[in-house]
């Protein structure tokens, strides 16, 4: 499994092919969310950009207006920096300077988001139990592969934040 | 936020919220418990966003994980919604409400 680390003012991995894939793959996810597919009554729309106001909708739904937008290509334009910095196939060592990796922070973080909602992870979910039960079932299910890339995920997410505070940010 | 720039720099005066009066302060940015974000990351975004020291900001982190939310600014309604719309693009679940 890869994890960043410091080197100097940039933050390196080296990603086998499959991370390398599973990455893109994760990261198209969410560029199609927020672009063709952008629907708000997805749960994780609905989590990647909730409401200021929890409980006045027309207020929530007004500053909303002037909200969303920015923060919506924000988010395509953090995703995208995943895509960015990694190969169509095969290995890679991925090089980020600040900036990219901030990008890549809170692009790992929304994806995580989307996929905690679809496994419908909660405070009190076991992951490790969780993921026995499901390769008990039915080991190549995807609930299996989508698991895994969330355990995986939270690795890497981790090891970047602490890559970058390293840097002295 | 529409065509309004964002501030780069974090505040340097840390606002602190017990002490100021409530007619000052009236609107505040809650951040809520989420299962997903990483501990160590919402402290790092409290650093980052607000400039809190590692232990408030730590401190705020604990609060919104044993007592499902916590109060990490206070001010004007448009600068709170800011504070949200920010918290949002970090991935943490914010809300606006009134002191």
């Amino acid at each position: 499994m890869s994890m960043f680390r410091r080197h100097a003012d940039i933050c390196v991995a080296r990603f086998a092919a499959d991370e390398v894939s599973v990455l893109r793959q994760v990261a198209t996810e969410v560029i199609g969310l927020l672009t063709d597919g952008f629907d708000r009554a997805d749960p994780v729309v609905e989590r990647l950009f909730p409401d200021v106001y929890g409980d006045d909708p027309a207020q929530a739904a007004e500053v909303r207006r002037y909200i969303e937008g920015d923060l919506k290509t924000a988010k395509i334009d953090q995703a995208g920096a995943i895509l960015a910095a990694l190969p169509a196939t095969g290995g890679a060592v991925v090089r980020l300077d600040a900036e990219a990796a901030e990008a890549w922070l809170r692009a790992l973080n929304d994806v995580r988001l989307a996929l905690g909602i679809r496994l419908d992870v909660r405070d009190d979910t076991d992951l490790l139990e969780e993921l026995d039960d499901a390769v008990m079932r039915d080991p190549t299910s995807a609930r299996v592969r989508q698991l895994t890339m969330y355990q995986y995920l939270g690795v890497l997410q981790e090891s970047l934040l602490e890559a970058i505070i390293a840097t002295g940010r | 936020m529409g065509g309004m720039t964002a501030p780069q720099v974090a505040p340097i005066e840390t606002p602190d919220i017990e002490e100021a009066p409530a007619a000052d302060r009236p609107w505040v940015t809650i951040v809520w418990n989420d299962p997903v974000n990483l501990m160590s990351y919402v402290t790092w975004v409290f650093q980052k966003l607000f400039g809190y020291s590692k232990d408030r900001a730590e401190a705020l982190m604990l609060d919104v994980h044993h007592k499902g939310k916590a109060i990490v600014s206070s001010g004007a309604r448009e600068r709170m919604e800011h504070d949200a719309s920010r918290l949002h693009a970090y991935g943490l679940w914010a809300t606006v409400d009134k002191q």
